[in-house]
């Protein structure tokens, strides 16, 4: 880097040059804008967090039905905002890991079933009132009654007693588990005053952004927590969402300055979008992936070399290519990538029309195979479905595809059809996304794949400290739903995100869209 | 006059009747829906046991005449009841939403409502001349381009290049008169495109229509100049198929933009409305739909009353 331009930048990020004029000289020097926008950016985070100002995010996934009690959470928007206002006992950070937030530490019994949680002390809600275990305790009992409607109800299934312990609460399970701490990272969990009991909608949690304004479907506003406990995010004075959930309004509401920073760029339109001066696309790979599932036990799915013929007969790069615009990553009959933790490499299944005429033969099927699509099953599930249509003909399997209405795809086709197009968001760990949707009495057992020896295993990881026995327990169960199970994975989807000229301190976090949900607390507004 | 009285008492008399039978129609239909209220509020992640809480705590269990006249009593109690999904008043954000609809339905009706009968008198005194071929010609122009089209074009353009005017038209409260104006601009003018040539053809085809008549050449014999014409002597008497097309139109721009608001992310009825009916939040649906049908019925007995007082032969019957 030119000695003029480093100066220019550093310039622009303590605030004595406009953005504007920055880019004009550096292009005056020969400098293209992207190479420029690049500079400035890590000139700002060289120079440190800005406070101050405002930050906008124009999001996908609000709708006017929202609340703001965390228990009903289900969609991006109140989520996201949740995570400004509420904070839970951990929290996970960039890499994967889990680190502590409303608890300062914690520790496992030898037989991990006792988890000790210790509450941090000094930490503020917004009324004023301290944090303490008691407020912890009362969360954790209002997401695990029964009657609740908790969207943590779950996770909380498995735990058998809470209780108080001087300043520490402590879990006993009903059965061992290793990854409690991943579990209490759930963004249902936020701490509430006495657990929210009292008030589930009043929104008062101890994040560095109060609730100012909740209208729900339009925008939710957060002002600056002045009493917030860290110093290492809630930079911007006031953040807002605004609820845009049409992708063109998104992007031209970026492009025009209106908001800072969007989630959910379609892939086919990011080419496009970066060329925009001063626009910055943000994709991570992260746990989200698209399906096609097959149930393991329904004719003529119930036969393991007809589901090997299907699985050998998706072209998944083409797929990565064409659906996702190489946004993404092949998927390898899994719902596990390695964007988890404990993950270890299996064999790559490749498209291979030979193999899949052979299973297929060997499945002594005839006919054709009906798989239903929709709209609402993944972005592009439509062509995704024709695409897989033309590579299962190559290998002489006629897949006929029904699209089916968006409008009640979840409650009559998914998990209720034999063959079927969906997407799974990811889970933080391993043990979650096997437990949600691949333990046998699962209620989202979605390929109804009913196997003991699986569930043994599942079950042995689960209890297991040892991190290298974890590792290849994971691969084999990996392995056995890759060759034997329903679950047909062409794809893992990046989060695409992108980002105006105003933002400052953009990270990678592939936890999930929007810097892992953290972006508006943890960037700043540049000047 | 008691008779016209009498005339304008059946009319809403029957507008009434009318809309009760909408809320019969609107109750069997969002009946009829597919899915249960409980499985879309859940959505994908939905337990069993949730769900049996859920429905439960909804009173979904009663069967639906009772809930039918429930529902209809809380309405003629102005108590449109609680939003299943999020538990929130109805009449109260209902009523922002309306609130904000109306504006921007004014608003767009302010603009193109004197600005299509002007364009069509002026197209009527230049009939088949450039001027009435070149207005005829933008307004079909306009009004053939699907409405998310033009709101797109307009967002490019306006927006985005020459950044005149907000692509988002989020409006709330703490925002000021000039600020709410400034948001509104795009969609109203997308939507005074999309009724511009309705409205203006119709006026045009009246007015023509009573030109032919004996008065009018009688006008123009005693020389009276041709706009002079047009203002004193047709358009009086073409006064009621415009107001017709006129409500129509109107009732469009409140109870049909539901497009148009989502590609502004404006927060009006429409966007409210698709968010319930994808949640199968009935109270909602229901409440909405008797709304929109009172508007519609509304502007429908205002335009046929209009029609009556302004024509003596129906004020008039013998």
């Amino acid at each position: 880097m030119s000695n003029e331009l480093e100066f220019l930048s550093h310039r622009v990020a303590t605030g004595k040059l406009s953005r504007r004029d920055f880019l004009g000289r550096a292009a005056a020097l020969g400098v293209t804008a992207a190479f420029a926008n690049t500079l400035l950016g890590s000139a700002a985070r060289a120079a440190g967090p800005q406070k101050g100002g405002t930050l906008k995010a124009g999001m996908q996934g609000g709708e006017s039905t929202n609340s703001l009690d965390p228990a009903s959470w289900q969609s991006q928007v109140p989520y996201k905002f949740g995570r400004q206002w509420g904070e839970q006992l951990v929290q996970m950070s960039p890499d994967g890991e889990v680190k502590p937030c409303l608890a300062e530490e914690w520790h496992a019994s030898d037989d991990a079933k006792v988890w000790t949680f210790k509450i941090r002390k000094g930490v503020q809600f917004h009324n004023g009132k301290e944090m303490t275990p008691d407020d912890v305790l009362a969360t954790m009992e209002r997401h695990s009654d029964e009657n609740s409607k908790s969207g943590a109800l779950g996770i909380m299934g498995g735990i058998d007693k809470i209780k108080v312990d001087g300043q520490n609460v402590v879990f006993t399970l009903k059965d061992p588990n290793a990854d409690l701490p991943y579990l209490l990272d759930d963004y249902h969990l936020m701490i509430q005053p006495n657990g929210g009991k009292d008030n589930p909608v009043a929104g008062i949690g101890t994040g560095p952004y109060k609730v100012a304004v909740n209208e729900p479907g339009v925008r939710h506003v957060g002002e600056k927590f002045a009493n917030y406990w860290r110093d290492d995010r809630g930079f911007a004075d006031s953040i807002e969402i605004i609820v845009i959930n049409d992708a063109t309004a998104r992007t031209s509401a970026l492009q025009g300055g209106q908001v800072d920073m969007i989630n959910r760029v379609e892939p086919k339109i990011v080419d496009l979008i970066k060329r925009v001066p001063g626009v910055t696309i943000q994709n991570v790979a992260g746990k989200g992936h698209y399906v096609f599932i097959a149930h393991c036990n329904t004719a003529p799915f119930d036969n393991n070399d007809l589901r090997l013929a299907l699985k050998y007969a998706l072209d998944r790069d083409e797929m990565v290519q064409k659906i996702l615009h190489g946004y993404g990553s092949v998927g390898n009959d899994t719902p596990i990538n390695k964007a988890y933790p404990l993950f270890a490499e299996i064999e790559q299944r490749k498209f291979d029309p030979e193999k899949a005429a052979f299973h297929y033969k060997k499945s002594g099927h005839s006919g054709s195979v009906l798989l239903r699509t929709s709209d609402v099953a993944f972005p592009g599930a439509i062509d995704a479905a024709q695409l897989y249509q033309q590579s299962a003909a190559k290998a002489g399997i006629t897949i006929e595809v029904k699209r089916e209405p968006g409008d009640g795809y979840w409650s009559e086709v998914w998990n209720k059809q034999p063959f079927s197009a969906s997407y799974w968001g990811g889970r933080p760990t391993q043990d979650q996304m096997y437990s949600t949707a691949y333990y046998s009495k699962a209620d989202w057992n979605d390929t109804r794949f009913f196997r003991e020896d699986f569930d043994k295993m599942l079950f042995q990881a689960r209890a297991e400290l040892d991190k290298d026995k974890r590792v290849a327990l994971y691969k084999s169960m990996g392995e056995m739903v890759r060759d034997e199970g329903g679950v047909i994975t062409p794809m893992f989807n990046d989060f695409i995100d992108a980002t105006g000229p105003k933002v400052g301190g953009w990270f990678a976090d592939g936890n999930q869209e929007m810097m892992g949900g953290y972006a508006l607390s943890k960037c700043w507004v540049q000047a | 006059m008691a008779s016209l009285l009498k005339l304008v008492a059946q009319r809403i008399a029957l507008g009434l009747l009318l809309l009760l039978a909408v809320s019969v129609l609107i109750f069997v239909g969002t009946q009829i829906l597919p899915g249960d209220v409980a499985q879309s509020i859940l959505g994908q992640s939905a337990t069993p046991q949730a769900l049996a809480n859920l429905r439960e705590q909804l009173g979904l269990n009663d069967p639906a005449y009772v809930r039918y006249f429930h529902w209809l009593w809380g309405m003629l109690h102005g108590d449109m009841g609680t939003a299943l999904s999020n538990g929130q008043d109805i009449a109260t954000s209902l009523s922002g939403r309306l609130k904000n609809t109306l504006f921007l339905a004014f608003w767009a009706a302010i603009v193109s409502v004197p600005l299509a009968i002007i364009l069509g008198l002026i197209a009527v005194r230049h009939k088949n001349g450039f001027v009435d071929k070149l207005i005829s010609g933008l307004t079909l122009a306009s009004i053939s381009l699907p409405e998310f089209f033009i709101g797109y074009l307009l967002i490019y353009f306006v927006a985005v290049q020459m950044q005149w005017f907000p692509s988002v038209s989020t409006v709330y409260d703490s925002m000021s008169f000039l600020e709410r104006m400034k948001a509104i601009a795009l969609p109203a003018a997308t939507l005074t495109l999309v009724v511009l040539a309705h409205m203006m053809r119709m006026t045009r085809a009246a007015i023509l229509n009573v030109m032919q008549s004996a008065y009018i050449e009688t006008a123009e014999l005693k020389g009276l100049t041709p706009f002079e014409i047009i203002r004193r002597h047709a358009f009086p008497n073409a006064i009621a198929p415009i107001v017709n097309v006129v409500m129509l139109n109107l009732a469009y721009l409140v109870v049909g933009v539901v497009v148009v608001e989502v590609i502004f992310v404006y927060p009006g009825m429409g966007q409210y409305l698709v968010d319930h009916v994808a949640k199968r939040d009935v109270p909602v649906v229901q409440a909405c739909g008797l709304i929109f049908a009172a508007v519609y019925i509304g502007l429908n007995i205002i335009a046929d009353i209009t029609a009556i007082v302004s024509n003596p032969r129906l004020r008039h019957p013998k």
